[in-house]
């Protein structure tokens, strides 16, 4: 019984330090000075906490700018994909109307292709509306998830029918239900979804490259590039100061999330 | 008043209900009886507002109100598994049909508190939510979300929220049966006692015939779609229009013995009674069919079931081997498994049904009369 628990916390620790070990680097590295970061030997922490590298990453470039900007176009993104998925994924699951099965295969299908595969119709599509080089290009093309729809599908496909025919007798319309009961039961996908979207539309740097030019409305990543090519050539220190800045919201964010995720599914206990 | 006529619901070719007629009337408790699928819970659904009949009219005093949602028609309704929402108190639970009415959008909306009218509704709403939890006694459980509460207070709590607005129809689709034993013999005396306090119309969905019996008024035993018998519980119990509701009425299933082809009684049976002369299934209830020193039937007994009030016999008649329950008082000296026992009823006691149809035949003893 010890034995096996050894070995599996040795596991754990060895995948957690391989996964960590980059972060703390970029972190380590960015309260270096310049003659600290290049040298022969492996100094896994810095000789004092220099603030330098990091007042130089909020001046040098427009860096909360970007984060604002990334800001701005991870939370319409969710606000939209939410408003759209949630009743279509109620609608998949819990109603019956003709063509049911067709329109969710179809997002299963759709589910299977790639961003990359719709990027040049999108862009052509945007082009000729005249919005490329917008929030709205960022936006737009990914306010229907199908990732979405299908996750909260199957969170609202194990629901009880009973609870909403409950609602339905208590006088709640169908949009009501969704909003009043479906969607704050299912809070922990909901949660689940939110990392899932933040993370990867914060992260993503394909997109914002393809589909805006102007620097006022470059997003974090592409930020980082300014960054990197113009401004600091090879300046690691501050280089990575801003990445640290980059990531932290996501990482408080996940942590913050991962509570109210625990939360959600204490508190959404439903019994059968 | 609640008229049903002539109500059929199929799924594709699967035919759930098939031409039901069945009135409700006011502040009666009417139990809707029947095995698991033969469509009670799909007939609740059509009085309900939940599902649309195939065919047929549903009339809430006189109104046609087959097209209402189930707000409209005002209905209040207890699921099985009581279906109260996971993520809201009690008091909120209680509060929901109650808000849709009164308050509108913005009155549920944190902005109504700004409103004096609202607030004013927002009163009395928690008045009456607080009037039906004391009438439930739950009070102490305002406060609680529902995962927190046993099943007997979920029970509870559903009943306040189906009770705190005026509904025209209570409809009940077998709200007892995920409690324990003890807890489902209590509630039915509850319920009973609401019924005749609020005075509403019950309609309680079972397929338990002893709950049934126990509580309503009028019950409508439903069989394969249809309604076989609508009666009182002792209508139904001393007089079951068919084999089946016979069969399905009383703690004891009813022996049912076919006749000779050539009609009459069972020779096993008869003591000398007339009878008609055509093919016949007699039924004899085992709490009629006791033993009895001159008794008519004679039988070998296989086993004896001590139930504390009763001694349930499980017999074979000595003629030819047809299996029959019996019972006896708790005092009765069973003798040895094996042993012949002599057993004898009251003619009156006997229902005949007619062999082919299974529809009653009136016995001889008895008034005919068909309602």
């Amino acid at each position: 019984m010890r034995a096996p628990r050894l070995l599996s916390f040795a596991l754990l620790l060895i995948g957690a330090a391989v996964v960590l070990l980059p972060f703390y680097w970029m972190v380590s590295l960015s309260f270096k000075a310049p003659d600290e970061i290049f040298t022969p030997t492996l100094d896994l922490w810095p000789n004092a906490l220099r603030w330098q590298n990091y007042a130089a990453a909020l001046s040098r470039t427009n860096l909360l700018l970007y984060l604002w900007n990334g800001t701005v176009v991870c939370a319409g993104i969710l606000v939209f994909q939410l408003l759209f998925a949630v009743p279509c994924a109620y609608a998949l699951a819990q109603r019956r109307f003709r063509g049911r099965t067709l329109v969710f295969g179809l997002i299963l299908a759709g589910l299977l292709v790639p961003f990359h595969v719709t990027a040049i119709p999108l862009f052509l599509g945007l082009a000729r509306f005249g919005l490329i080089d917008t929030y709205a290009a960022l936006i737009v093309p990914f306010i229907a998830s199908v990732f979405g729809m299908f996750l909260f599908r199957q969170a609202f496909a194990v629901m009880p029918a009973a609870l909403f025919d409950a609602a339905r007798v208590d006088g709640l319309s169908e949009f009501q239900i969704v909003w009043r009961i479906a969607f704050p039961l299912a809070l922990p996908a909901a949660t689940a979804f939110g990392i899932f979207s933040v993370v990867a539309h914060w992260n993503d740097l394909f997109w914002p490259l393809i589909a805006t030019t102007s620097p006022d409305l470059a997003t974090p990543p592409r930020g980082i590039l300014y960054f990197r090519d113009r401004e600091s050539g090879d300046d690691v220190g501050p280089l990575m100061a801003a990445a640290v800045l980059v990531v932290a919201p996501m990482v408080v964010g996940f942590l913050m999330a991962q509570r109210a995720f625990i939360r959600g599914i204490a508190a959404g206990g439903l019994k059968g | 008043m609640i008229e049903l006529r002539n109500l059929s619901r199929h799924y594709g070719a699967t035919r759930v209900l098939d031409g039901v007629s069945l009135t409700l009337e006011p502040g009666r408790f009417t139990a809707l009886l029947g095995p698991s699928g033969c469509g009670k819970s799909t007939l609740l659904r059509l009085v309900a507002g939940l599902d649309r009949p195939s065919t047929g009219q549903i009339l809430f005093d006189g109104r046609d109100v087959a097209q209402e949602s189930p707000s409209e028609r005002n209905v209040a309704m207890v699921f099985q598994a009581y279906a109260l929402y996971p993520h809201l108190t009690v008091a909120q639970n209680i509060a929901l049909p109650l808000a849709m009415r009164r308050l509108g959008r913005l009155g549920r909306s944190p902005l109504g508190a700004l409103s004096p009218a609202v607030r004013r509704t927002r009163a009395t709403l928690a008045r009456d939510v607080r009037a039906v939890a004391e009438l439930l006694e739950i009070v102490p459980l305002l406060a609680r979300k529902p995962a927190q509460l046993s099943g007997g207070q979920q029970q509870r709590v559903a009943l306040a929220r189906a009770l705190v607005r005026d509904p025209s129809v209570f409809l009940l689709d077998e709200p007892l049966s995920n409690l324990d034993a003890r807890l489902r013999i209590q509630m039915r005396a509850e319920l009973v006692a609401l019924h005749r306090r609020t005075g509403h119309t019950f309609l309680y969905v079972t397929h338990d015939q002893a709950e049934a019996m126990a509580m309503a008024e009028r019950i409508a035993v439903m069989l394969d779609g249809r309604i076989a018998q609508v009666g009182s519980p002792r209508a139904l119990y001393e007089r079951p229009a068919t084999c089946d509701v016979a069969g399905f009425i009383g703690a004891h299933p009813i022996n049912l013995i076919p006749g000779p082809p050539e009609g009459g009684l069972p020779p096993a049976l008869a003591s000398g009674q007339p009878a008609p002369e055509r093919p016949l299934v007699v039924g004899l209830r085992p709490e009629h069919l006791t033993p009895a020193a001159d008794g008519p039937v004679q039988g070998r007994l296989d086993r004896v079931a001590f139930q504390g009030d009763v001694q349930v016999l499980g017999l074979r008649l000595e003629a030819d081997g047809t299996p029959l329950r019996a019972t006896a008082p708790p005092d009765w000296p069973a003798p040895d498994a094996g042993s012949a026992v002599r057993l004898g009823y009251r003619p009156e006691h006997l229902h005949l049904f007619d062999a082919a149809h299974g529809t009653r035949i009136a016995n001889p003893g008895e008034e005919s009369s068909c309602a």
